[in-house]
């Protein structure tokens, strides 16, 4: 039990413990920034890539979406155009629902036997650490493309602004940042303290979780306590989009630990239950129309199937058939 | 072994998982949990593979020398074939939430029952036999080498589940069990390893059209028996046609119905149904299954069970078809059928004859469901209803897994009941609608050796019964599932023993006014009516809400 969280956890530390040395010697600055974002992002690109074609080739055999609501029927019979959607745009609208809101997480309960009852309430936890983590995660990831585009896009600012519209400490610390320590704290928590949850958990589990967490430590470290020297990650950050990197002298180590453990993120995700990110959009039980009866879907696989035909039946049974006058085929 | 647990001491269930590995939980198998294995005749019958006499509880099952290999490019063959299934085993992210949805984890505590957990012991192999971190790091990447004991492990679990769908409805990526379960049992038939349980029924089902094996005189002959009874409760005569060319309107039903209490009655329901609107229409003794446990075989399987439907409509030269009460038997028909045997152009796009309506979601399978032809029929006020002749139950309705999820079929049944029965209640929402409870014996795990899983599953369902019976004084567990009939008897004669099981066509067959009908004093189970032999006089037609 405890390699499945402790190797993890050793495994970010030892990424923590090189990316401080690598990020101390000068020389070495380039290869702990540049070519480690470059690869990174080379092996996140093609394995997402290759991954989505992968599951793409796979074909969807038979229509199977999981019906939530009352199925299109009779014209009088209230419809669930978007738990049970019959058109496009009812799916449309069910998978808005379901990646932007976490639909189907928001209807999760916790069932308990509490004196030969079983009870089963609402509980929205794990909807509303999962809905504030991936919702402040991508705040963050865009509020970044400041360092990286000139000059910075007019929502990028917008979002900035409003993130840091408490204008509490200096610098002031983002919503976001407050947001996503505790949303993955809990996560964790959930996952080491839950019992259900910990059986199930395995090392690829708490691995995304302790990367996380360790980008998130380092951001706010490079913010807040070991101040780095934002002009030269800025033009880092220019050069690397623009191709023609220099690491500039004087950024601290913190930096390069944050960059190797997103690194090490972004190059993990195509091999990992991260691709989730992708899964959801093509998951044969929600992406699909219920209109299993009033279209006709395709197996391109299909084999016409072998079975008793009628003819058959009636030479093995035709006495017995006869007698009950059932009519036959052939007297 | 069940019989000997108390409800007290099968409620002793601890839903907290050990601190502990699960990889390193040996599995142990039951008695009580298993079903016995498949005979080889039985096998034999559809030419499936390595039929042979074994048991679970020896060590040797009798597998072929290769059969690892077999079992590996089946699930490579499978995982190219359905994207569900590749996906599936992908995007896991073991958050839990489907943990505490399922009927068998919630009534037996076992954490391989939870329906990642038992997702995962297939997905382990894929990622230890599959993905190159897996292939590395084995453990580490939650990856195991396919075993002997892995296979059992997998082969116990596949039949712990019902295919309910249950935890799919609560998984934020759709991964839907089932379809891991329907895969799993795939590859486990690839060794003749099914359960005898659920390969008799195929085998009987390809030869003589249904699971029960009744021949075509017997099938016959069983219905007009019903019709009998119906002579005796109701006054009227009723001549069923068979195998009839030229009938407008194919009905097939699960042949549970033809052959025991209370399945029936739900059959002289619709019996009465059909004579009461003049239906022209025929029953079929060679396409004499609805139901279809070829579903809990293989793919394949279901589909050649299932091709005699369209077959015997187009011999008989029917228009559309009508289906009769079953669960599995409408996931298959919903979802299944016209991709695996159609589209059946033959056929014509479905009418009501008597109301004129389109059954529009039905236009290119030509296969309606009983309960929207009757809710339609009712609306239309062409049924003259008299819902005093169910004033003696107090009724309420269990969401069958399989119309409720695979094809969402809620407010037909619904009004159909309230039309015919006046004192109807919910359960609570948590437990109907599209978040049912399994009945915790479906996808062929309706055996008596394996009582104490069925009742463990059971007890969800049970569990809200009892509430509603507590409360309203619930008295009648209504359902449109052949299976539900079949076991939901045993489990409330478990857990709540003053409830009994019917099927939506019964209660309308009690409420019908038949033309010609005598005096009925009792309910088409031959029980006495309290109160109604004066309230007949003034008889009442009641046609809609």
């Amino acid at each position: 039990m405890a390699a499945r969280i402790l190797f993890p956890l050793a495994v970010v530390l030892a990424i923590v413990a090189v990316a401080l040395i690598g990020g101390s010697i000068s020389f070495l600055q380039p290869l702990f920034s540049v070519a480690l974002l470059y690869v990174a992002f080379a092996i996140f690109f093609f394995g997402f890539m290759a991954k989505v074609i992968n599951w793409a080739k796979s074909p969807v055999p038979f229509r199977i979406p999981t019906t939530a609501g009352q199925e299109f029927s009779l014209p009088w019979i209230k419809w669930s155009k978007i738990d049970n959607p019959s058109t496009t745009g009812g799916v449309l609208l069910r998978m808005f629902f379901e990646v932007c809101l976490f639909r189907s997480l928001f209807r999760n309960m916790r069932t308990d036997l509490r004196s030969g009852w079983l009870i089963h309430s609402p509980t929205k936890w794990l909807w509303l650490l999962a809905l504030g983590f991936h919702y402040s995660f991508l705040i963050i990831a865009l509020r970044h493309l400041r360092l990286f585009v000139q000059p910075i896009p007019g929502f990028v600012e917008t979002l900035d602004a409003v993130d840091g519209m408490f204008q509490i400490g200096i610098p002031p610390i983002y919503l976001t940042d407050i947001i996503i320590l505790l949303a993955v704290s809990g996560l964790l928590i959930r996952r080491l303290c839950l019992p259900k949850v910990r059986f199930i958990s395995l090392a690829a589990d708490y691995f995304p979780l302790f990367l996380i967490l360790g980008i998130v430590i380092s951001g706010l470290l490079m913010r807040f306590v070991f101040r780095v020297d934002i002009t030269a990650v800025k033009a880092l950050a220019n050069g690397i989009v623009s191709l023609h990197p220099v690491v500039p002298k004087g950024i601290g180590a913190i930096f390069f630990v944050h960059i190797a453990l997103v690194s090490t993120l972004i190059a993990y995700f195509p091999f990992s239950k991260l691709m989730h990110m992708g899964g959801v959009f093509m998951s044969p039980t929600r992406n699909l129309a219920n209109t299993n009866r009033m279209a006709y879907h395709e197996n391109p696989w299909r084999k016409p199937p072998k079975f008793h035909s009628y003819e058959e039946y009636e030479d093995m049974y035709r006495d017995y058939m006869k007698e009950a006058g059932l009519p036959l085929e052939r007297e | 072994m069940a019989k000997e647990l108390t409800p007290q001491e099968m409620l002793r269930i601890d839903l907290t998982p050990p601190n502990r590995d699960w990889m390193d939980i040996p599995t142990v198998i039951k008695p009580g949990i298993y079903c016995y294995p498949a005979k080889p005749e039985k096998v034999e019958v559809l030419g499936m593979p390595n039929p042979h006499v074994w048991s679970p509880l020896d060590d040797d099952w009798g597998l072929p020398d290769d059969w690892k290999e077999t079992f590996l490019e089946g699930m490579r063959e499978r995982l190219n074939k359905h994207r569900s299934f590749k996906i599936f085993m992908d995007i896991c992210v073991r958050c839990g939430a489907c943990a505490d949805k399922c009927h068998f984890f919630l009534g037996s505590g076992d954490p391989k029952n939870m329906p990642v957990a038992r997702a995962e012991l297939i997905r382990s192999v894929y990622r230890g036999e599959f993905t190159k971190a897996g292939q590395i790091l084995g453990r580490l990447a939650g990856g195991r080498k396919l075993t002997e004991d892995v296979l059992k492990e997998i082969w116990y679990y596949m039949f712990q589940c019902t295919e309910c769908r249950r935890c799919s409805l609560f998984c934020p990526y759709g991964i839907d069990t089932a379809e891991v379960t329907i895969i799993g049992r795939e590859l486990i038939n690839l060794f003749g390893l099914n359960i005898n349980w659920i390969q008799e029924p195929v085998a009987n089902c390809y030869e003589t059209g249904n699971h029960l094996g009744l021949l075509p005189h017997t099938f016959k002959q069983n219905v007009e028996f019903m019709c009998m009874d119906i002579e005796e409760f109701v006054g009227i005569t009723i001549e069923p046609p068979f195998n009839r060319k030229g009938a407008e309107i194919l009905f097939v039903t699960p042949s549970g119905d033809v052959f025991a209490e209370p399945g029936i009655y739900t059959l002289m329901g619709y019996l009465l149904l059909f004579e009461h609107i003049g239906l022209d229409y025929t029953w079929s003794t060679y396409a004499s299954e609805g139901g279809n446990f070829g579903f809990f075989t293989a793919l394949d399987v279901a589909q050649r069970l299932n091709a005699k439907i369209y077959a015997e409509a187009k011999r008989l030269g029917v228009k559309w078809i009508l289906g009769g009460e079953c669960g599995h038997m409408w996931r298959v028909v919903h979802q299944y059928m016209n991709t695996f045997n159609g589209p059946p152009d033959f056929l014509e796009e479905p009418v009501n004859p008597l109301t004129g309506t389109k059954f529009e979601n039905a236009k290119s399978a030509k296969m309606v469901h009983i309960s929207e032809f009757t809710a339609d029929l009712i609306k239309h006020g062409k049924l003259k209803l008299n819902p005093r002749r169910n004033d003696h139950l107090k009724v309420t309705y269990h969401d069958s897994c399989n119309p409720s999820r695979g094809m969402g079929m809620f407010e037909e049944p619904r009004y159909v009941i309230k039309n015919v029965c006046k004192n109807f209640y919910e359960m609570p929402e948590n437990t109907i609608r599209e978040q049912t409870f399994c009945c915790g014996s479906g996808a062929g795990l309706n055996a008596g050796e394996n009582m104490e899983l069925r009742l463990r599953g059971g007890l969800p369902r049970a569990n809200a019964v009892k509430y509603v019976h507590e409360r309203f004084g619930v008295n009648m567990l209504s359902c449109v599932c052949a299976i539900d009939r079949a076991v939901l008897p045993a489990s409330m004669e478990y857990w709540v023993p003053e409830v009994n099981v019917c099927g939506v066509s019964e209660l309308v067959g009690n409420a019908l006014i038949m033309e010609g009908e005598h005096d009925r004093p009792t309910d088409l189970r031959g029980e006495e009516i309290p109160g109604i032999a004066k309230a007949e006089g003034e008889e009442e037609v009641k046609e809609d809400v």
